[in-house]
């Protein structure tokens, strides 16, 4: 069980030894060019949660790769690097690139970012694309916004994709008080934080059960019970997002409360708790307990 | 609140090259800037010591526990009661076992921290961003509506320097009582019309007043906002441009010289 950060949700080289407190870190997501990002206003709370519309900026693979990523090797943590593109080719080719450095433990596959226009159709091309270009462990970050996650989860299974990121934020909009305008210059942006944790659950849930792939559980955790139930849902391992913004010091603590957590349950190591909610985690089963969920 | 984008020409700080991507907005970009790391911050649950009913704003006095005080014009963040994320506040004054900060309660979360009472906790991060430059010859502070929050401190370091404060209302001028001896302007009389010439001149308040500060005065520090998350590099959500390029307002700023800001 490691704890890892959401990809987007901490800069390594500017906060340093925040990152050394994970057990891996995930880089924002890197793309062949480089991208400015959104127009700002880029963030804006909401109840129970916030908005963000970054847009995917970074420095594109290049310069990542001869500047960020050196430095980032330096901090002594394992590097998980995300990449995203927009059509199936970029993933081939940031795979490609990244197969055969050292300094790289991971690789995600970011198919799901709420921020940027011309999202690829084929979660499945795009993983299958992706392990042809690299032996490294693939990780591909799915969306809850679809009607059966599981059935992408199978399909990047089929793929070749080695686990699962659940969940990427889902679309949500917030008009301004007095103008009713969006607070967004993008208008609608990805909504994180305690309020998609019930929705990541479910994917986490749904996706252990129909894949038994190792997941990295995150959306809206910010306790050691919220890791608890990610890993009892099927998570092998947890991510944390939003939390990171007003607790830098989050990791830590979540793993010490997880620790106490798991002795209520008289469970030793995290590993024994995975897919404890799971009462038949057989996979055909728990398809069709979705049904009959779905017809009733 | 409003977009923040900066048309300076001067940067702030070193500017490693961009990578040899052929995007066409790669001369636009450094990320990151590996040769700012965030200094060292710290986050501390500490406690309400008094809140202060100032004008319509409210000074927040905490325990300052193990956090430093920080360079004038670096800024918190504290954990806003109920709400998600934390509010971003420079700091206004650091008396002994103390700090105090100005929140002008236009939110949420604004409204929430000037609710607290004296013994509740709250969650404090800091002190995060740049600060002021105090390496000034002839000093002059300047300051609009809630914009004089870091100016007390700012005053304490450079030993009571002049000052010039404008606010929308007789109400909100009662702010002005925390820098003793300022020159205070009420609309529609502006800080640009009072502002002697010749000095070095540090600033905070709105875009616009800023904008007026730097374009009559080039070398000024001006100190920014834009909406944040996190204060200390990790969301991207203050992000400015600086020099041409997309920059973090929490890591570069939020103090800026306002070189040719009218360009």
């Amino acid at each position: 069980m490691k704890i890892l950060n959401a990809s987007g949700c901490l800069d390594a080289l500017t906060a340093p030894e925040i990152a050394r407190s994970l057990d891996a870190f995930v880089t924002k997501t890197v793309t062949p060019l480089a991208r400015e990002g959104n127009e700002p206003p880029r963030i804006a709370e909401v109840e129970h949660g916030m908005l963000n519309s970054i847009g995917l900026a970074n420095p594109g693979i290049d310069c990542f790769l001869s500047i960020n990523l050196p430095r980032l090797a330096e901090l002594d943590v394992p590097i998980w690097v995300s990449v995203g593109g927009f059509e199936v080719a970029d993933y081939a080719e940031l795979c490609d690139r990244l197969d055969d450095l050292p300094e790289v433990a991971a690789i995600e596959l970011n198919v799901s970012c709420p921020n940027v226009d011309n999202v690829p159709a084929s979660v499945g091309e795009i993983v299958a694309a992706a392990r042809g270009a690299t032996r490294k462990p693939l990780f591909t970050k799915l969306s809850p916004a679809t009607a059966d996650v599981a059935e992408v989860a199978q399909a990047a299974h089929r793929a070749g994709t080695d686990g699962l990121s659940l969940v990427n934020t889902i679309l949500g909009l917030a008009l301004d008080e007095r103008t009713l305008q969006p607070r967004l210059s993008r208008a609608a942006g990805g909504f994180s934080g305690p309020a998609l944790k019930p929705i990541a659950l479910a994917a986490v849930h749904a996706c252990y059960a129909a894949t038994r792939l190792p997941i990295v559980g995150m959306g809206g955790i910010s306790s050691g019970r919220d890791a608890l139930e990610f890993i009892a849902a099927g998570a092998s391992s947890v991510a944390l997002g939003t939390i990171l913004f007003s607790d830098p010091r989050a990791p830590d603590r979540v793993r010490s409360e997880l620790t106490k957590e798991l002795t209520k349950f008289g469970v030793d190591d995290p590993d024994n708790a995975i897919g404890l909610s799971h009462a038949e985690p057989a996979p055909h089963l728990a398809k069709a307990e979705r049904a009959a969920t779905v017809s009733s | 609140m409003s977009p923040l984008l900066l048309g300076l020409r001067t940067a702030v700080g070193a500017a490693p090259p961009a990578g040899p991507s052929p995007a066409p907005a790669a001369n636009r970009l450094v990320f990151p800037d590996p040769s700012r790391p965030m200094s060292a911050f710290s986050r501390e649950h500490t406690s309400v010591v008094a809140s202060e009913v100032v004008g319509p704003y409210t000074l927040l006095r905490v325990k300052r526990g193990r956090l430093e005080s920080g360079i004038p014009g670096q800024f918190f963040m504290l954990e806003a009661p109920g709400r998600p994320l934390p509010r971003p506040m420079s700091l206004c004054l650091a008396p002994p076992g103390e700090l105090a900060f100005l929140i002008d309660p236009i939110g949420p979360g604004t409204r929430a921290l000037c609710a607290l009472e004296p013994g509740e906790g709250v969650s404090i991060l800091g002190p995060l961003g740049n600060g002021y430059r105090l390496d000034v010859e002839r000093p002059l502070l300047v300051g609009g509506g809630i914009g004089v929050a870091p100016l007390p401190y700012l005053s304490e370091a450079l030993n009571g320097p002049p000052a010039v404060l404008g606010f929308r209302t007789a109400t909100h001028a009662e702010a002005a009582e925390l820098l003793p001896g300022a020159q205070v302007v009420v609309d529609p009389i502006l800080v640009t019309d009072a502002m002697p010439a010749g000095h070095d001149v540090l600033a905070c308040g709105p875009e616009p007043m800023l904008q007026a500060v730097g374009r009559l005065e080039p070398a000024a520090q001006l100190a920014w906002e834009a909406p944040m998350a996190c204060g200390y590099g990790a969301c991207y959500g203050c992000a400015v441009e600086i020099d041409g390029e997309i920059r973090r307002l929490c890591v570069e700023g939020p103090v800026l010289e306002a070189e040719a800001v009218a360009a």
